[in-house]
């Protein structure tokens, strides 16, 4: 048998290659050496970056079980771009006493995560679609519980996984039905035999559920406030960036190749889930007190927001959402950053422990409210652009209503985002947060975001690249 | 009643047969995923959901389309990530029963809004 077509696989071997390099050096290297271990995993995860970046022609690998296509390349670079980020942010708690011994499996549980997800980006059959969705969240589910002695994680571990599984066996019915009714489980020879039965239809809303629920839309969204709560701060921000982005990515491509004949049914259910999703992740996030529970709900909404690239099932909602997803990596990842910067100095959470802190922390305020009117759309910033793509996506599919209720929304947003920076620019505090130095590693990722929350929008080439690949899907 | 046990050991089970075992397997679990209380419980129905698909797989293959082997695989491969999970979960329960001496969901309550 010839095995030389898996050595096409380069993302994935390559990453398997950084993970058992960092696994083993973990191991066996002496105390000496340990201390380098977190420089020698960024940058050998940087090479891995650079190295997979470049697009590369379509191929299949046995038999069609997995099939590469120029625009996975792109989406597997801003998801590495994000975990980098992470990487950096969670360098200084992964070298407190209590976690040195743990960073090995810090870093070895993110990136087969992150594993899973290119194979859940790049399958072209349910079984490693299946494996991909498993592998990405069972060890999601360690790392939430990650911190042993924290009650809160303990439980926001129980909470996922026990819902992950319960979404995840729904989504496996699902798909259990489909073979039933077709006989396949290729994605290229499934869209000639889903003919739209009332079989079919019903495996594709169980089928659905398991995604859903992790991208977390809003009937499926009640496990996320807990777990972003109770995880520690850098994962949380792993979870909801990454995770998510991944996961509408590969639920674009599922809906517009395998079930592209069910048109009719799944437009109006993700229009449904669209409105659910923003309306209620905004009027909820207005309450919230936690900057995390906060950033929780908000990132529910941005979900919303995305699924208004995924309803028009265009070539231009493809190069919309990968966007998209590029710009809600670096805007949330540097909103997550700061407030992980904070609870690690001082452990304050709370929206009014942020009363003042221009006085005393003016880059991390700044920092902060670039990303939060990043999120919240406004003009010049890169979040502008990723919601004005995303809308005209929609609309250019006649979705004027949907497009509507979202823009009233963002203006609901506003309100709420705008609600922290009053808080840490006009508000006057008696004590506020004391001056806060952020580490080497820390810094160089906000400057990475912030860098990139400005300048993403004004470089079209970016967007053009993807526009570009993205016919090719 | 006699006839369902004859065929059970000719060998001609109708497929309906199976595919309501499987069903109402789900759906205990389902049932029993929304109103148990222990944690442990919690995770035997959801296992109960997990082989209810399986059946699904092995009996869509056997009856369907018997030339081919992708529903058993897929059976194979779900069983192994069953295991998996339920390691992970019960990993994750034990730390639980450490910290609060208790699997029971009202306990995990701390982050109530």
């Amino acid at each position: 048998m010839d095995y030389s077509s898996f050595l096409q696989m380069h993302e994935e071997f390559s990453l398997l290659g950084v993970m058992i390099i960092l696994l083993l050096y973990d191991i066996f290297a002496s105390e000496k050496y340990l201390k380098y271990f977190q420089p020698i995993a960024i940058v050998l995860f940087l090479v891995h970056i650079v190295l997979n970046c470049v697009p590369r022609e379509t191929f299949q690998v046995s038999g069609g079980m997995y099939e590469y296509l120029p625009i996975h390349s792109y989406i597997k670079t801003f998801l590495n771009i994000g975990t980098l980020i992470v990487f950096l942010q969670a360098h200084k708690f992964l070298n407190e006493d209590a976690n040195r011994i743990k960073r090995g499996e810090f870093y070895f549980l993110t990136l087969s995560t992150l594993l899973g997800m290119y194979f859940m980006i790049s399958a072209g059959n349910f079984l490693v679609f299946y494996l991909g969705l498993e592998t990405a969240s069972v060890p999601m589910a360690a790392l939430v519980a990650f911190d042993k002695y924290n009650n809160k994680a303990a439980e926001a571990g129980a909470k996922y996984i026990l819902l992950a599984v319960f979404a995840s066996s729904i989504s496996l019915f699902g798909i259990s039905l489909i073979y039933g009714s077709t006989g396949t489980l290729y994605f290229n020879d499934l869209p000639a035999l889903i003919t739209g039965t009332p079989l079919q239809i019903l495996a594709f809303v169980f089928f659905a559920v398991g995604l859903f629920f992790k991208i977390s839309l809003v009937p499926f969204h009640l496990w996320a406030a807990d777990v972003y709560e109770g995880a520690q701060t850098n994962i949380t921000s792993y979870l909801s960036v990454i995770s998510k982005g991944s996961a509408v990515f590969v639920l674009f491509t599922l809906l517009v190749k395998v079930f592209a004949s069910l048109i009719t049914e799944w437009q109006p259910i993700l229009w449904i889930l669209a409105v659910l999703s923003i309306t209620i992740a905004n009027l909820f996030a207005i309450r919230q007190k936690n900057l995390k529970r906060f950033l929780a709900f908000s990132s529910i909404s941005q979900a919303g927001y995305i699924l208004l690239a995924i309803i028009s099932g265009s070539a231009i909602g493809m190069s919309s959402l990968v966007y998209y997803v590029l710009v809600y990596i670096f805007s949330n990842l540097a909103a997550f950053g700061v407030i992980s910067v904070i609870e690690e100095r001082t452990g304050k959470i709370n929206i009014q422990d942020y009363d003042g802190l221009y006085q005393t922390n003016p880059n991390l305020s700044f920092v902060m409210m670039l990303s939060l009117f990043s999120l919240a759309g406004i003009p010049p910033f890169a979040g502008f652009f990723s919601k004005f793509f995303v809308f005209s996506a929609a609309a250019s599919q006649g979705f004027y209503v949907l497009v509507f209720i979202a823009l009233l929304n963002t203006i609901i947003s506003l309100y709420y985002y705008l609600l922290i920076i009053k808080a840490m620019f006009l508000n006057k505090s008696d004590h506020p947060i004391e001056p806060i130095k952020s580490d080497f590693f820390a810094r160089v990722s906000f400057a990475v975001c912030t860098l990139a929350i400005i300048a993403i929008g004004f470089i079209s080439p970016i967007y053009d690249q993807i526009h570009l690949i993205s016919f090719g899907m | 009643m006699g006839d369902i046990l004859t065929n059970f050991f000719t060998g001609t089970v109708p497929i309906e047969a199976y595919l309501g075992l499987s069903l109402i397997m789900f759906f205990c679990g389902v049932y029993g995923f929304l109103t148990r209380k222990n944690m442990l419980m919690i995770l035997i129905s959801v296992e109960l959901m997990l082989n209810a698909a399986d059946i699904n797989f092995a009996v869509f293959n056997r009856y369907l389309y018997p030339g081919q082997l992708e529903g058993f695989y897929f059976s194979l491969f779900t069983i192994a990530i069953a295991a998996c999970e339920t390691a992970v979960a019960i990993a994750i329960i034990i730390n639980i029963y450490r910290n609060l001496k208790s699997v029971e969901v009202d306990n995990l309550n701390q982050m109530k809004e």
